[in-house]
């Protein structure tokens, strides 16, 4: 793999009028045209719109104006996120060629700081899935083994930035779906503290569990990314009242004196190469001068069940608005109801169809109290679990994914077996803290692993403190 | 608890409301969009009116203060609560749920009373959004019912809502009509909302049920939407001899919502959006709870106006008239009882500017433009026996059309002056003489026939006999 | 937890979810929903008498936005999107089974 240019080597290098931003783009789009039609990472290639963004920001330099912290960084954006008057379809069919007349917080944040834009990125459809199979518009494939997945749900942003089509890209995560495709394609991937990031624009799936995070090709590049796209956003009502977290200046720190806590009670059934990495990974992180402590999560494999349940529920709800009345596909028919009954089966795919009939009935009358009641006691403990082991540490290492990127269709005929993907990412958004997946050397047939960073909520600072350190030792 | 004299045939009725108040504030209840009636369809919408994918809500101050007010103003507690969404599928509800408020409402256990010290509990008034508009095409008067196509107007969408739940301790539905009244004035007085029932600002769901007195309350039905104040007594009146019928000939209520046709003078069957659907209420995730402090409490609680009721008995005192008197009403719900209490201070009778203000002031806004001071010399002339009341009623209604004047001017320029007795008397002895026909039937007993005396006294005076004065001189005269 | 659930239950819930489903559909969403539900069994196992719920993962509160008008979306911009438009509303097929 050729080492590509970082967003901080090309925000220090076009601000400074070293590089040309459109030179920076057209790098990318010759590694979109050379690679695209084989991996299929976006939706949409922004080109024109790209150029004429990139020129202006060489212009702005040229002349002296003010330029942000990302100028000329070509980033990739989820299609999940709204960007006004260019197509935001979560890969589904019941939003194809819906032009949002708005922008996301987020995408205003990065575009105020001369970001250019290259496309939108495919995904699970609707965010639900971890292969990126999901996507009513094809699957993605991982550019490291094309006949393999790159993860999901955020599998085309996780691409994108493996193959080299932007300097970095966002995603979404709920349940591991920025962390566990960047595991899998080999990138850093960052799911904030929620209520970091605004979601504001993005399209919502799981309202508690959703955050926008960066993914990147170095810890350091996530870092700067964080720093612009976090802070307080008076839209988002769930937004923490507070500033974007100052990360880069921690990378440096080491992790001597740390506690890092192995979960001695994990799940089991990942490889033995995951977890040959993993050790690797204390090992690093012990002769650094860190301290390993052994902590007890016994709650942790049932998150999996609480956020099966939970995730859902909500979504089931967020997408009641797709019944084509405003927006998106419609499906004439005689009457109202038949309309919405054609409508949303023509226009959800069946992983979809799936978590709403599972989330509606989670919710419904009579069954409250067994399903989604009881999920959100299971989550209450699990949050329980995690304070009771950050008393002894400040941060954890897992897996990020039980293996390294599995071939397509390899789990597609059991919803379940899908499921367990998250079954190491999922805890974090039940607490709602942050956490981080860093590739940390090769598993099986050459194929990258990532090894989780988790810490408490607004524990961004130590946790790429330590994510810096297995970087420097992956 | 029921008098005797309550009961329809031996039967209980018993009824609660269900009042839906849009607040008067700028902004929608979660988003920026101006809260507006009557302008151009889809012309204040934004990504949460319109329920577009990735919109948040974000809940308005001002909306919670309104809130409060209104709460506090009906006697509640205020607490700290959650919102909730409540998930159904409806065309004019853009996200298919409304956020509303479930088990932790901001406003809980109140009351409102009515005149005769009844106590009408009111067990929660509580926030959410309003939907849209439907409007229906092709079927029978605008009605869903046989429509071709309906068409959306999102102006209205996430305009913020209260809903009044009351207690079912409403008995008649002449009470029920002055809840809504006293309700109406107390929501103007603190200004939460202009509660335009015929604009839909103040909306009415009327839950009906009857039963005997001991027995556990009957199934009810519950009328939608009534949308005025007479609707509601009549829909009441309607409804309640419905159930009693059916039961008395042997059958048994259908809890059912139903619709009061005004037109036609009954209730009709609807199954509502509402009916059989599962809700589902779950907290909402995009809000997060609201816990108004003591100190924003007790800040709007001192800054509660005086309320209707209290201004009644203060005007009531004031007037020496009863305070459910229909004067006091009407002058309070103007808003014009300052402007009595100001001419009372500066000399007025206030007993007849309260007649006056009732009659002749109508149009005219809570501060009028005639000053108290021209009033108030008005009514002295009047209680002097300056000017007679008929005079009285002419100047008054000279002063509003100039917005005010010298009383004393104007009447000489007039030439009003009460007659004195002897004057007075010399007239009627000329009326008795000139139509004796008149003054027999009188005497002899048939008071019809003081009429044409009267007039006849008016016409030769040119105005200025006092009527009532006339009136007693012919009395005695009778007598004598 | 409940029974498994049956395929009543799923034609039931996919009407509230307005979801249309063919009988096929419905066949094998009711195996692969009851097998899902079968797994979530295992919480079963966890003593929840005494835990409170956890509906939001961070403990803010009292969020509120000032009462100042902001401009509205352009109408023309939006119904271009909509499936169906007419004089400046949103137009649905008729509403059969419902009164208002």
């Amino acid at each position: 793999m050729a080492t590509r240019r970082t967003v901080i080597d090309i925000a220090a290098g076009v601000s400074s009028g070293a590089l040309s931003a459109s030179a920076v783009l057209e790098e990318n789009l010759a590694a979109v045209d050379a690679r695209e039609q084989e991996i299929h990472a976006f939706n949409l290639v922004t080109a024109e719109r790209a150029r004429e963004r990139a020129a202006q920001i060489d212009t702005d330099v040229k002349v002296g104006r003010k330029v942000g912290r990302l100028a000329g960084v070509t980033i990739a954006l989820k299609d999940n996120m709204c960007t006004r008057g260019v197509e935001t379809t979560c890969s589904s069919k019941i939003l194809a060629g819906w032009k949002p007349p708005y922008d996301a917080t987020v995408v205003r944040r990065l575009a105020d700081e001369g970001a250019v834009f290259v496309g939108k990125t495919n995904l699970d459809e609707f965010a639900m899935g971890s292969s990126t199979e999901n996507s009513a518009f094809g699957p993605t494939r991982n550019p490291l083994d094309t006949s393999r997945v790159p993860g999901g749900s955020s599998g085309g942003s996780a691409a994108a930035v493996a193959a080299g089509f932007a300097a970095a890209s966002f995603g979404s995560d709920t349940g591991g779906s920025i962390r566990q495709p960047a595991a899998l394609c080999g990138v850093v991937g960052v799911k904030p503290t929620y209520g970091t990031v605004s979601r504001q624009g993005l399209v919502a799936f799981g309202s508690s569990l959703d955050q926008i995070g960066p993914l990147s090709s170095t810890v350091a590049d996530s870092a700067l990314l964080m720093e612009v796209i976090a802070g307080h956003d008076p839209l988002d009502s769930t937004s923490i009242p507070q500033p974007a977290p100052t990360l880069l200046n921690v990378l440096d720190q080491g992790v001597k004196g740390m506690r890092i806590g192995r979960i001695t009670d994990m799940p089991e059934g990942s490889s033995p190469d995951v977890l040959a990495r993993l050790e690797a990974a204390f090992d690093a992180l012990r002769s650094a001068g860190a301290q390993i402590v052994d902590v007890q999560m016994p709650s942790m494999s049932f998150g999996l069940t609480a956020y099966y349940l939970v995730a859902p529920a909500e979504a089931s709800s967020n997408l009641a608005r797709f019944d084509g009345v405003r927006y998106g596909l419609r499906v004439d028919a005689k009457d109202l109801n038949l309309m919405y009954g054609a409508t949303r089966a023509a226009g959800f795919g069946d992983e979809v169809k799936r978590r709403i009939m599972l989330g509606t009935y989670a919710l419904s009358a009579g069954y409250y109290d067994a399903y989604y009641g009881k999920a959100l006691k299971v989550r209450r403990l699990i949050a329980d679990d995690f304070a009771k082991a950050y008393e002894k540490c400040d941060a954890m290492l897992t897996p990020t994914s039980p293996t390294v990127a599995f071939k397509f269709g390899d789990k597609t005929s059991n919803p379940l077996a899908m499921y367990l993907c998250d079954v190491f990412t999922i805890p974090t958004n039940l607490a709602g803290h942050a956490a981080m997946s860093v590739p940390f050397g090769m598993g099986e047939a050459g194929l990258p692993v990532g090894v989780q960073v988790l810490a408490p909520a607004l524990g961004e600072a130590p946790m790429f403190r330590v994510a810096a350190e297995l970087e420097r030792n992956a | 608890m029921s008098t005797a004299k309550q009961l329809i045939d031996g039967w209980e009725l018993v009824v609660g409301l269900e009042v839906h108040v849009e607040l008067a504030t700028k902004t929608k209840l979660f988003s920026a969009s101006a809260n507006r009636f009557g302008d151009e369809p889809n012309t204040h919408i934004d990504p949460v009116t319109l329920g577009l994918p990735g919109a948040l809500p974000v809940l308005n101050r001002h909306a919670v203060e309104l809130a409060m007010r209104l709460g506090l103003a009906l006697n509640c507690r205020v607490q700290p609560c959650t919102f909730h969404r409540k998930n159904y599928f409806y065309p004019d509800l853009p996200k298919a749920y409304q956020i509303s408020q479930y088990d932790q409402p901001l406003n809980v256990d109140g009351f409102l009373m009515l005149p005769g010290e009844v106590r009408i509990g009111i067990e929660r008034a509580h926030l959410e959004e309003d939907t849209g508009k439907s409007t229906h095409f092709g079927g029978a008067e605008g009605r869903i019912h046989g429509s071709e196509y309906s068409l959306i107007d999102f102006n209205r969408a996430g305009v913020p809502l209260v809903e009044i739940v009351s207690r079912p301790d409403i008995r008649t539905s002449e009470q029920a009509k002055q809840y809504v009244s006293e309700l109406r004035a107390i929501l103007l007085a603190v200004g939460a909302s202009d509660a335009k029932m015929e604009e839909g600002s103040m909306r009415c769901d009327v839950n009906v049920s009857v039963h005997k007195p001991g027995t556990p309350f009957g199934t009810r039905c519950e009328i939608k939407n009534v949308n005025s104040i007479r609707a509601v007594g009549r829909a009441i009146d309607y409804e309640a001899r419905r159930q009693i019928d059916i039961i008395t000939s042997g059958g048994s209520i259908k809890q059912q919502t139903l619709h009061w046709d005004d037109a036609a003078g009954r209730t009709n069957v609807l199954r509502t959006k509402e009916d059989a659907d599962d809700y589902r209420y779950f907290l909402e995730p995009d809000l997060v709870p609201l816990a108004p402090d003591t100190a924003w409490v007790e800040q709007v609680r001192s800054a509660l106006p005086p309320l209707p009721a209290v201004r009644r008995e203060t005007l009531a005192k004031l007037t020496g008239q009863s305070k459910e008197s229909e004067a006091v009403a009407v002058v309070v719900e103007r808003g014009q009882d300052a402007y009595l209490a100001e001419v009372a201070k500066v000399g007025g009778d206030a007993a007849r500017a309260l007649v006056y203000v009732q009659q002749a002031f109508a149009e005219e806004a809570a501060s009028p433009r005639v000053p108290a001071g021209d009033l108030a010399a008005l009514t002295l002339m009047e209680k002097n026996a300056k000017i007679t009341a008929t005079q009285a009623k002419t100047l008054l209604a000279e002063l509003v059309a100039k917005g005010g004047g010298d009383v004393i001017a104007l009447a000489k320029s007039k030439g009003f002056e009460a007659m004195d007795t002897s004057a007075l008397e010399a007239l009627v002895d000329a009326a008795i003489a000139a139509d004796p026909d008149a003054w027999a039937k009188f005497k002899a007993g048939e008071q019809k026939a003081m009429g044409a005396l009267v007039g006849a006294v008016m016409k030769s005076s040119k105005g200025k006999a006092d009527g009532k004065a006339v009136t007693a001189l012919l009395q005695a005269k009778a007598n004598a | 937890m409940p029974e498994a659930i049956s395929r009543e239950t799923v034609a039931k819930v996919a009407r509230l979810a307005r979801l249309d489903l063919t009988d096929a559909e419905i066949e094998r969403m009711t195996s692969q929903l009851a097998g899902m539900l079968d797994h979530f069994r295992d919480v079963d196992a966890l003593d929840l008498s005494k835990v409170e719920p956890m509906n939001q993962p961070i403990p803010l509160n009292n969020v509120l936005r000032d009462d100042v008008v902001a401009p509205s979306l352009d109408r023309d911009e939006v119904l271009a999107s909509a499936p169906a438009a007419q004089d400046g509303r949103f137009r649905v097929p008729p509403i059969i089974g419902f009164e208002e």
